[in-house]
């Protein structure tokens, strides 16, 4: 599964679990726009480190906050890369 | 600062520059309203003479409408109770019992509250006719987030409120201030009193109002300082919106400030000065850092100023003129000790030459600044049927501060199928008893507890 979609699906869930509708799930959505408040977006957060083992927002303390669902994607892509290089370079230390 | 005698007394006394006569002083949702008709007018249709000596609660839905009314009945009534959005009606039940509340100030005209006396406050400000009766010390009574019971009423003075409060250089230049904060809560008092007392106007924010349209009307009035907690100035740099202001300063307070959110509002407002200040409902206002930096200088404690910083036993502990009074109702014990030190609750660590904050020591989550009682929730768990025991404590977020976790101990183990489903039926049993805040973000199935010595499961800060 690729990180945008273990990020969407999460979203859903998360939307779903708080009886929220949402829009159609474009990249310049406007994240607080998108029914989910900041509590909402903190869960999703808290979840998504337990599927994806990231939090791309803790792991660089100098992450710009993300305004758009695009932003948030990009955000958990790249962690996701660097956590991918990161493990690779461990393996051929092995 | 001395303190005023009132607000009321303050405003009428100080001179009107014509630059007020000009503008608004306060900013609401939906209207304004200018120095001088605050000093003079009235937004209870001229009663407040009626609610002289009583112990009013202000139950406005409209933050704005409520600030009118504490403006108008300091000095009047015996004893306000700033009554918070969020309150119940069972708790509101309590809090007018317990502060023997005898006349409710209100912006609806449903009346459930059974108080004899109730006025309708309005944002439109109208002209008084009766002169001002004899002024009196009027109580100040906050709620804070309590247990299950119900909140904690707080009791300050206009004089503890405003201890903390400097009166600004002759020819500083102007300031508008903007706090997320309601007004009606500690944080967002202390800015509408700056406000106040410096002359300085205020865009008041909204009950629920979104955080990319307060904004959007902070940056209209051009906003130059702007106070709120971490979550909020997380959920503020999430909005579209956060590039159209453009303060000089950047307050924080009401949780801990980390380093994320301190690094990443000086990047994003790199004219700003920005500061995090410690400061709680029954403390006072107790500092603030502006280095940049998380935690606090170890040099402030025992350092001599207008208020007595004590670490002791990991406890941060306070004592100044800023301080609450007493508790109202029946927990009025433990505010202050024997030396006048408020005990804070706060768990601090020293590494180095610096503070760290590590959380409460009495286990309470601060999801997003509003205080979570890990008793309660686990409670609402136990409850359902394959519960043995539960222990939920906060996990760190970058969005709210702090999270609930909960750890889960199952009669028997799940079967492969039934841990999602177990989950969804835990979650879905918080969500009928629990406030959103309160149920958990993830739970987690573990074989076992620790219990502590006296049979109570261990906690940690």
């Amino acid at each position: 599964m690729s990180v945008r979609t273990a990020v969407i699906s999460e979203v859903r869930q998360v939307a779903a679990d708080q009886k929220k509708t949402l829009p159609p799930l474009i990249d310049d959505l406007v994240l607080l726009d998108s029914g989910l408040d900041s509590l909402a977006i903190a869960v999703l957060v808290a979840r998504l480190e337990e599927t994806l083992g990231v939090d791309p927002f803790t792991e660089s303390s100098d992450a710009a906050y993300p305004v758009t669902l695009g932003d948030f994607i990009r955000l958990y892509e790249r962690a996701a890369d660097a956590q991918g290089v990161a493990s690779q370079h461990a393996d051929s230390r092995v | 600062m001395n303190a005023p005698q009132t607000l009321r007394a303050w405003l009428r006394n100080t001179q009107i520059r014509e630059s007020d006569r000009q503008e608004p002083f306060l900013w609401g949702p939906s209207g304004s309203i200018g120095l001088p008709r605050l000093a003079h007018g009235t937004c209870l249709g001229g009663r407040a003479r009626a609610l002289a000596g009583r112990s009013v609660l202000v139950a406005a839905a409209d933050p704005f409408a409520a600030a009118l009314a504490l403006i108008e009945l300091d000095g009047v009534a015996r004893r306000l109770i700033l009554c918070t959005p969020d309150l119940g009606s069972t708790h509101r039940r309590g809090v007018i019992e317990k502060a023997a509340v005898d006349a409710v100030v209100s912006d609806d005209d449903q009346d459930e509250d059974g108080v004899g006396l109730r006025i309708r406050v309005s944002a439109h400000v109208t002209d008084a006719v009766d002169p001002p009766g004899a002024s009196r010390d009027t109580e100040w009574v906050l709620l804070t987030s309590g247990t299950t019971s119900g909140p904690k009423l707080v009791v300050h003075t206009l004089s503890s409120l405003t201890a903390a409060i400097r009166r600004a250089p002759a020819g500083a230049p102007d300031v508008v201030w903007g706090t997320f904060y309601d007004i009606r809560r500690y944080g967002g008092l202390q800015i509408f009193l700056r406000a106040v007392l410096g002359r300085h106007s205020l865009v008041v924010s909204g009950a629920r109002e979104a955080a990319g349209r307060y904004l959007a009307r902070l940056a209209e009035r051009r906003v130059t300082h702007v106070s709120g907690t971490p979550s909020h100035w997380r959920r503020a740099l999430m909005s579209p919106e956060a590039r159209t202001i453009e303060p000089r300063y950047i307050r924080l307070s009401g949780e801990i400030a980390d380093q994320p959110i301190l690094n990443a509002l000086r990047s994003f407002y790199p004219k700003a000065r920005v500061a995090h200040a410690f400061a709680s409902t029954e403390a006072g206002v107790g500092f603030e850092v502006d280095d940049g930096l998380e935690g606090f200088p170890a040099s402030l404690v025992s350092a001599s100023g207008d208020v007595a910083i004590d670490v002791n036993d990991g406890l941060l502990r306070l004592r100044s003129a800023r301080t609450a009074i007493a508790y109202l109702g029946e927990d009025r014990t433990g505010l202050a000790d024997a030396d006048g030190f408020v005990d804070t609750g706060d768990v601090v660590e020293r590494r180095g030459d610096r503070y760290y904050f590590l959380g409460r020591r009495n286990g309470t989550i601060n999801v997003g600044g509003l205080k979570v009682y890990p008793e309660e929730i686990e409670a609402a768990i136990n409850r359902h049927p394959a519960v043995r025991m539960s222990r939920v404590r906060g996990r760190a977020s970058p969005i709210t501060g702090s999270l609930v976790a909960a750890d889960v101990v199952l009669h028997a183990p799940p079967g492969p199928d039934e841990d999602a489903s177990f989950k969804r039926e835990i979650l879905q049993v918080c969500r009928e008893q629990l406030a959103g805040h309160k149920v958990p973000a993830t739970i987690r199935f573990v074989p076992s507890l620790d219990l502590a010595a006296a049979g109570k499961l261990a906690r940690h800060a």
